[in-house]
């Protein structure tokens, strides 16, 4: 009975600590479905946001973490916006990456890598550095010529710089992504 | 008018012709935009998906530099926008985390900072009668679509200037510009945002969910405010096209393009010719006006 019993309670705290996390209550959900109805990306994925609030209110807590749907989710915020309870599913949605993401449970590398890339290129330069993104996210996923097509007119139409742009400050970000890190190693934060 | 100014990293690059067309709003306009020294990153989708400290601290380091200048700040890019409000809001409301944001930006920062959008400055702070006062080349018989997309009207407590699921301050400049707006579905649909990029399969679907909508209710261009739905709708359309077999030819215009160009200003001047999607076609078509400031 306690290997059951453990596990469960631990599950209890992971859901409330996204729950913390998010900002909002997932016991307030009643299954209506209008966030799925709204969402325009609930078409590709493999559980729709009403359906991942209903793996967290049966515990089913990995399953939540491992759903493709958290890896779609645009933040659209139509489900905020339309949810007859007032639960918050975008920031939801969020924490559960967030989650995924700091327990290595990540479903969909391509947005992971992407956003990984993204915070990358912010902490070095202070501004993000589009040609070097594009170009480290399609080393990184192994698709060397996508949207290539679209450099070269970009560059025509001064549309994207070959080189990045580095702000003074650039430190000053640099420390403020250290810090962030180490607070939230200490566990002062969520 | 003084205005703090943010132009955001894709102003600088992907979104220039927004950037050169929100300068020249602001000059016909008499708002004197002041650009915050030494601005960062706000962090965008990729810092919320990743580390909600980061999400609000990389705002943060913006908002305290806005605030020394005693300043409401201009983010034109829906997205900087919508995280700069989202911490504001936070920050006024929760002094916990106000402190921790401030531990983790070295800086100080009391939440009193004040973004605005584009939409915000137009339609409130400047007014229309203003507008279309300056109006010299009337976009008669334009017809727009307004698409806001997500960032500019939701959530709906942070942004608060426009309805979230029928806004109508973008299609009331259009009218003082002398255009006629159509009515339509998808004013306040996800464009796909950078779903485009990491799951092209998805992404570029509800990009040309737009478009088809847009070209089914009569318009013959689309007005937009936010750099990523202008990307996913004008510099993807060769990829919308190709994965749902359609040719959409409706020209994407950034609204403060469509200010200049009402106002005098030549298309070139704001990047009209540096689309994807040939888009100075029909603004060669508007009737001449009375070119009293044109060229
Ligand atoms: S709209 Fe709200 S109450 Fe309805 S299913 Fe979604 S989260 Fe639950
Ligand atoms: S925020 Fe995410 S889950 Fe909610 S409607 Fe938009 S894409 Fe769907």
């Amino acid at each position: 009975m306690e290997t059951t019993l453990a596990p469960s309670k631990e599950k209890k705290e992971l859901i409330r600590r996204i729950e913390r996390s998010s900002g909002t209550e997932i016991s307030r959900c009643y299954q209506c479905g209008k966030c799925s109805a709204g969402c325009p990306a609930s078409s590709g994925m493999d559980y729709t946001p009403r359906q991942v609030i209903r793996l967290l209110q049966l515990e089913m807590v990995d399953e939540a973490l491992r759903a493709g749907s958290i890896w779609l989710c645009a933040t659209c915020e139509i489900c905020t916006t339309r949810c007859p309870r007032g639960v918050d599913v975008a920031s939801l949605m969020d924490a559960l990456r967030r989650e995924a993401w700091r327990r290595g449970m990540i479903t969909d590398r391509r947005v992971a890598v992407f956003n990984d890339v993204f915070l990358k290129s912010v902490a070095r330069f202070g501004r993000v550095f589009e040609a070097g993104l594009l170009l480290e996210y399609n080393l990184k996923t192994g698709q060397l010529f996508k949207d290539t097509e679209l450099g070269l007119p970009m560059l025509q139409r001064g549309k994207m710089h070959p080189l990045p742009t580095i702000i003074r400050g650039h430190n000053a970000v640099r420390q403020i992504c250290d810090r962030v890190q180490r607070m939230e190693a200490e566990e002062r934060c969520e | 008018m003084r205005i703090a100014y943010y132009p955001g990293c894709s102003l600088e690059t992907s979104a220039a012709e927004y950037g050169l067309s929100v300068a020249k709003t602001a000059q016909i306009l008499g708002i004197e935009l002041q650009e915050l020294p030494d601005w960062s990153c706000c962090g965008a989708t990729s810092a919320h998906s990743t580390s909600r400290l980061l999400s609000i601290a990389l705002p943060a380091r913006n908002l305290a530099l806005a605030e020394q200048e005693g300043l409401d700040l201009l983010a034109p890019c829906a997205a900087c926008y919508n995280r700069f409000r989202a911490t504001e809001r936070r920050l006024r409301r929760d002094a916990g985390l106000l402190r921790q944001v401030a531990e983790a930006i070295g800086m100080e920062y009391t939440a009193t900072s004040r973004t605005v959008s584009v939409l915000e400055l137009l339609a409130g702070s400047v007014g229309l009668e203003a507008i279309a006062s300056k109006v010299r080349r009337p976009l008669e018989g334009l017809r727009p679509a307004c698409y806001y997309g997500c960032y500019l009207v939701r959530p709906g407590e942070y942004t608060g200037f426009d309805d979230p699921e029928y806004p109508q301050s973008m299609e009331r400049i259009m009218q003082a510009l002398g255009a006629e707006p159509v009515a339509w579905s998808h004013q306040t649909e996800c464009c796909g945002a950078s779903l485009a990029t990491t799951r092209p399969e998805v992404g570029l679907k509800m990009a040309g969910e737009i478009l088809t909508s847009a070209e089914e209710r009569g318009a013959d261009s689309i007005v937009t405010a936010c750099p990523l739905c202008h990307m996913n709708l004008d510099m993807r359309r060769g990829q919308v096209q190709k994965l749902l077999g359609v040719n959409i030819t409706l020209p994407v215009y950034y609204i403060t393009q469509l200010v200049a160009v009402a106002c005098g200003e030549t298309p070139e001047s704001v990047g009209i010719d540096r689309h994807f999607v040939e888009a100075a076609g029909r603004i060669a078509m508007l009737p001449a006006g009375d070119g009293s400031t044109a060229g």
